[in-house]
């Protein structure tokens, strides 16, 4: 038996790698579930529960919202080869930018505004930071926007624990509410904030035109693809690596702006702030294909199993990191279905 | 002094072995990614079979964990030459929610019977040594170096290229798995949802500054011990909020990062091998 | 004593063999002749246990064998010397040699020597067992490639077209070489698209096209024409003759240096003028690569270089827009597999086809298309991928692009490796007609004849130094040898 490269395979053979290691996955989590001491259909039954009604449909739009935004960049980034594993720190970077104009600038109209800009300029930073690591010293950005997310988790922790830390807020820890102009207009009784939605689709259109239809947007996709032929052409591979790095950093911002003005108004600890939406949407980006468009769907998608995972929360006391099983399981299953389809298997010999 | 030596052996072992097994997997070519997960999981599982019925047993299982969950990560990275990067990952996710959930019934019990550290951190120091004699005085390590380098020659002088990435990758898995149960047994006899805290993370930085050298890990592996004792003990005495403190290993991951991003790794470290190309 | 049966062997929709027969005797050369993409390599990765076979069956003495892996093909005594040395090149030649014994789990390094040089005694290796491997020139990689094979004492020795990367001083001695082990009672299958070699060598020769087997003589039947009218499958048209270059000078090169571990090329000058050919030959790896990637501006560089008058600067957009062509020695270089014929051709240019910032595909295409029929490209159409291409298109695809605007000066390396012969003899046509037009080419090749027949100078690259340029009229085939091997013209 041995695997033998598939050139082209046919569309039923890649249908079916697809749901084979998907039903893999669910076999595995259901495992798991079994493990924990609960049955694997009551379990999926709930992951699946928020679609049934329109409370739930508004609350998987909610979490849709960060990964939409930071999925686009993310296929942005990871088609030109960027692994920003970093979104997470870069969405709390965010985060403390729409604080600190929230707070600390003097309230007016141009308020919103102008936490979106510092939030998505700091993103920006955090995320340009890596890729500046890599194109100068060759440092793999994998391995630093990870350690970045546990500096910014860190730097949030010490604002809200100390310099921030609300007058009113006694033992707890976050600052003090936004004022009433620094927070983000909500879908009636829902928490779907939603201007940041608009952003996101917005954004996930635009990369798309960008990639598709632009010369640059041609440039990122002859490096991505081949580096060889990059440099044979003569692009910055250094410049276009920082730029998109750079995009898809914002982008984060945005995400973390959203979350801190749309729901929390307040910049509180980081695991509130966050449900691992920078490590979900490395799914959701890794589903679209660096199709930033795709991700209108797979954003959604993956907000429903956050919101499922919710609901399991709830029902079970499960700890919420069952989203992270679910979330490897599923972009275990992907990469392997994928690669799967790629192969032939021979028996013979 | 001397204590902060000590303390900076002890502390230093569960990075030394999480260090040694990712490179271990590193010189065979296959990227290690998910050794924070595994960890986690080992120290779950040695937890777990030490508190019903004992610690022995339990370093046993955490090492069978760790070689488990490294031969799944091999599933993806080496036999369906998947991205190694992103499955692991996938794995290291899977591993710490895995812990996180099934762990939750563990959470604040006490182990009664805790293994010693000290014979434990020189068993590390003693595997580190072992493994510098299997890479470059055995045949095994011959043809793992030889499959980390190029594999496409490895393969044509007649070596199995993906059973001896599995071996590297599932007996590092082990090393983990060990300073998984080094963690949950002997340094912080207990277990809590993500009590790894990022030594998985540091482990594989260290493998880099190590110039994917097992005896400069070692060295490697004390000096961070020593960082996080003094971290420890500075804590409080100076005028520096603790949150600087604790993000301090991430920082000085990133600068060992910055240092030595293009030493030399082995030449083909995270490419999956494919026959006839 | 070796069979191959009916041996087929498909990828996806390409079948590289189809029903091939073979046999070889003990102290027999069998020669397997045929072009670049014939189907050769396929069948001895099926030999040597690299590929499974979709059908057909190998008999070893009568016996019917299955080779799942290179080590069972050792196990069975068949040994490969590969096209292009696959050594570790971090290891030590001893470290490397070692990997083809059956070695103890735990060895001494003393003893791994003492073992090897009593191993290598009737074998002289003439380099250092502890050196290491990076720090060989390919003839000796490709030394130590041959002795690893005969360690285990093979009863069939493969060569894959072995003096690819061989001077022809080099390549005599290889040839002794296997005339001692054919003595010896070694059957020997050897590889090449060669005609010269094969005739000096083998006793039978089967010729591949296409990957079928067309024909096979004895060496008693064969001659050149025969031969290569097997090959091709049809008589091959004299070589198109290059115009004689003007006065106007193009391009001078002097004292180019490029810098980079070590000096891969060193002080090399030259001039080239309009219409004029230079050739240039060497021993791979001589400095072939650093030199054209240099002039393309891919490389820093030292030293003075004036292309029309001008220094030409060093960026590779801007050398282009001047009106220099590349060649990359490697297609995959050349062209974005995912991306479609019609994104490829216009590579260079695509900034020109925005219109209010977005790209005008209607006109890229109908622009594709119109170069595509010029250009005779075979591809279902403008917007398939170019992965899907042969390798003879994805070259056409690369010349249709670099040459269309009509460029003073072309950088071409290998321009015909891996394209078959109407292929190759379409792209020394488009070459020339440009040479015509009064474009200066730089012409890299492995092939001494390519070079000899479409330059009007031609020189050698010896470890990043140029030998030459000499007249193309004083040299022959044996003079630029020694201009490859020993560095003196």
């Amino acid at each position: 038996m041995r695997l033998e490269l598939d050139p082209a395979p046919s569309p039923t053979k890649v249908a079916l790698s697809y749901g084979a290691f998907l039903l893999l996955a669910l076999f595995l989590l259901g495992f798991l579930f079994l493990a924990y001491g609960v049955s694997p259909l009551r379990a999926y039954g709930l992951l699946l529960s928020p679609l049934l009604d329109p409370l739930g449909l508004a609350e998987v739009a909610r979490r849709a919202i960060p990964l939409l935004l930071i999925g686009a960049g993310l296929s942005l980034a990871f088609r030109v080869g960027f692994f920003n594993i970093g979104a997470e720190g870069q969405l709390l970077m965010g985060a403390v930018g729409a604080a600190y104009v929230a707070l600390f600038l003097p309230p007016g109209p141009y308020t919103l505004l102008l936490m979106f800009l510092l939030g998505g300029a700091l993103g920006a930073l955090w995320a340009g930071f890596a890729a500046w690591l890599r194109v100068r010293f060759g440092a793999s950005e994998i391995l630093t926007t990870l350690m970045q997310n546990y500096l910014a988790y860190y730097l949030v922790v010490y604002l809200v624990a100390g310099p921030w830390k609300g007058q009113f807020v006694f033992g707890f820890l976050y600052t003090d509410r936004f004022p009433e102009v620094a927070r983000l207009p909500r879908l009636g009784d829902t928490l779907v904030h939603w201007p940041t939605l608009l952003l996101g689709v917005g954004a996930a259109l635009l990369l798309h035109l960008l990639l598709f239809r632009t010369p640059w947007g041609f440039s990122l996709r002859v490096l991505g693809e081949n580096p060889q032929a990059a440099r044979y052409l003569g692009l910055k591979e250094g410049r276009l690596t920082l730029l998109v790095a750079l995009a898809s950093g914002f982008l984060a911002g945005f995400a973390g702006v959203g979350e801190v003005a749309g729901i929390h108004g307040r910049l509180l600890e980081p695991a509130q702030i966050s449900l691992g939406y920078g490590f979900t949407a490395i799914l959701v980006a890794w589903l679209a294909r660096g199709r930033p468009g795709l991700t209108l769907l797979t954003a959604p998608l993956l907000g429903l199993i956050l919101a499922g995972g919710d609901a399991l929360k709830l029902a079970f006391s499960m700890p919420f990191r069952v989203v992270d099983v679910v979330a490897g399981l599923l972009l275990l299953a992907l990469i392997g279905a994928e690669a799967a389809s790629r192969h032939r298997l021979i028996w013979r010999r | 002094m001397e204590e902060a030596l000590v303390r900076a052996v002890l502390f230093g072992t569960p990075i030394l072995l999480a260090a040694l097994g990712a490179l271990l997997a590193e010189r065979s070519g296959v990227v290690n990614l998910g050794v924070e997960g595994i960890m986690a999981l080992s120290a779950l599982a040695a937890f777990a079979v030490a508190l019903d019925v004992g610690p022995f047993l339990g370093v046993v299982a955490g090492v069978g964990a760790g070689v488990a969950l490294a031969l799944f990560l091999g599933l993806f990275a080496i036999t369906l030459r998947a991205n190694p990067f992103v499955a692991g990952l996938a794995v290291a996710a899977l591993g710490l929610g895995a812990s996180g959930m099934l762990g939750k019934r563990y959470e604040g019990v006490p182990l009664q019977k805790v293994l010693p550290e000290a014979p434990l951190a020189l068993l590390a120091l003693l595997l580190a040594l072992v493994l510098h004699l299997l890479l470059y005085r055995s045949r095994f390590g011959l043809y793992l170096r030889s499959v980390g380098e190029n594999p496409k020659a490895a393969d044509l002088f007649g070596v199995n290229v993906e059973g001896v990435r599995y071996l590297a990758l599932g007996l590092g898995g082990g090393l983990i798995g060990l300073g998984g149960a080094y963690l949950s047994l002997a340094y912080r006899p207990s277990w809590t949802d993500g009590m790894t805290a990022g030594l998985g993370w540091v482990a594989i930085a260290l493998v880099i500054l190590a110039a994917w050298e097992p005896l400069r890990a070692v060295c490697g592996a004390y000096l961070f011990g020593l960082l996080f004792f003094l971290q420890f003990r500075l804590q409080g005495s100076v005028p520096i909020p603790s949150e600087a403190f604790a993000a301090m290993p991430y920082l000085l991951v990133i600068l060992v990062l910055a240092l030595s991003g293009r030493s030399r790794a082995p030449k083909a470290l995270g490419q999956p091998f494919e026959r006839g190309r | 004593m070796l069979r191959l049966e009916n041996i087929t062997k498909r990828f996806g929709p390409v079948v590289a063999n189809r029903g091939i027969t073979l046999e070889v005797g003990r102290g027999e050369v069998l020669a397997l002749l045929g072009e670049n993409g014939a189907g050769k390599t396929t069948l001895v990765s099926i030999l040597y246990g690299l590929y499974a076979p979709d059908e057909g069956r190998i008999l070893l003495e009568g016996k019917e064998v299955r080779i799942p892996s290179p080590k069972a093909a050792q196990r069975l005594g068949i040994a490969l010397v590969p096209q292009h040395p696959e050594l570790i090149d971090a290891h030590t030649v001893a470290e490397n040699l070692a990997l083809g014994l059956d070695l103890p789990p735990v060895f001494a390094r003393r003893a791994l020597l003492a073992r090897l040089g009593a191993l290598l005694q009737d074998h002289p290796l003439g380099v250092d067992l502890e050196a290491k491997v990076e720090r060989l020139s390919a003839g000796e990689k490709q030394r130590v490639e041959l002795l690893r094979a005969l360690l285990n004492r093979p009863r069939v020795l493969i060569l894959d077209e072995p003096t690819s990367v061989l001077t022809p001083k080099e390549a005599e001695g290889l040839f002794q070489e296997i005339a001692r082990l054919k003595r010896e009672g070694l059957a020997v299958i050897f590889i090449s698209h060669k005609l010269e070699e094969v005739l000096a060598l083998a006793d039978r020769i089967a010729v591949l096209r296409a990957g079928e087997k067309v024909g096979e003589l004895s060496r008693a039947e064969a001659d050149k024409e025969r031969l290569v009218r097997l090959m091709v499958g049809r008589s091959p048209s004299p070589p198109p003759k290059a115009p004689p270059p003007r006065e106007e000078v193009v391009l001078e090169v002097e004292n180019l240096l490029v810098p980079r571990h070590g000096f891969p090329v060193q002080g090399v000058s030259f001039c080239l003028r309009a219409g004029e050919v230079l050739g240039v030959a060497g021993v791979a790896g001589s400095g072939q690569k650093e030199l054209l990637e240099a002039l393309a501006g891919l490389r820093p560089y030292r030293g003075k270089v004036r292309f029309l008058g001008q220094t030409l600067p060093k960026e590779p957009a801007r050398v282009f827009s001047l009106g220099v062509a590349h060649i990359p020695e490697e297609r995959s270089m050349g062209v974005v597999g995912g991306m479609s014929v019609a994104e490829n051709l216009a590579l260079r240019t695509y900034p020109a086809y925005a219109r209010l910032g977005l790209l005008d595909y209607r006109a890229m295409e109908k622009e594709a298309e119109a170069l595509m029929a010029a250009y005779a490209v075979k591809a279902p159409s403008p917007r398939t991928p170019v992965r899907f291409l042969s390798g003879g298109n994805v070259q056409k695809v690369i010349l249709a692009r670099e040459l269309k605007g009509g460029p003073r000066l072309i950088l071409a390396m290998h321009p015909t490796y891996g394209v078959d012969v109407g292929a190759a003899e379409e792209v020394h046509g488009r070459l020339l007609d440009l040479a015509r037009q009064g474009a200066a080419i730089l012409l890299v090749s492995e092939d001494l004849d390519e070079i000899l027949a479409l330059s009007h100078q031609v020189a050698a690259l010896y470890h990043g130094r140029l030998v030459g340029p000499i007249p193309r009229e004083v040299a022959d085939r044996e003079r630029l040898g020694r201009m490859m091997a020993e560095g003196r013209a």
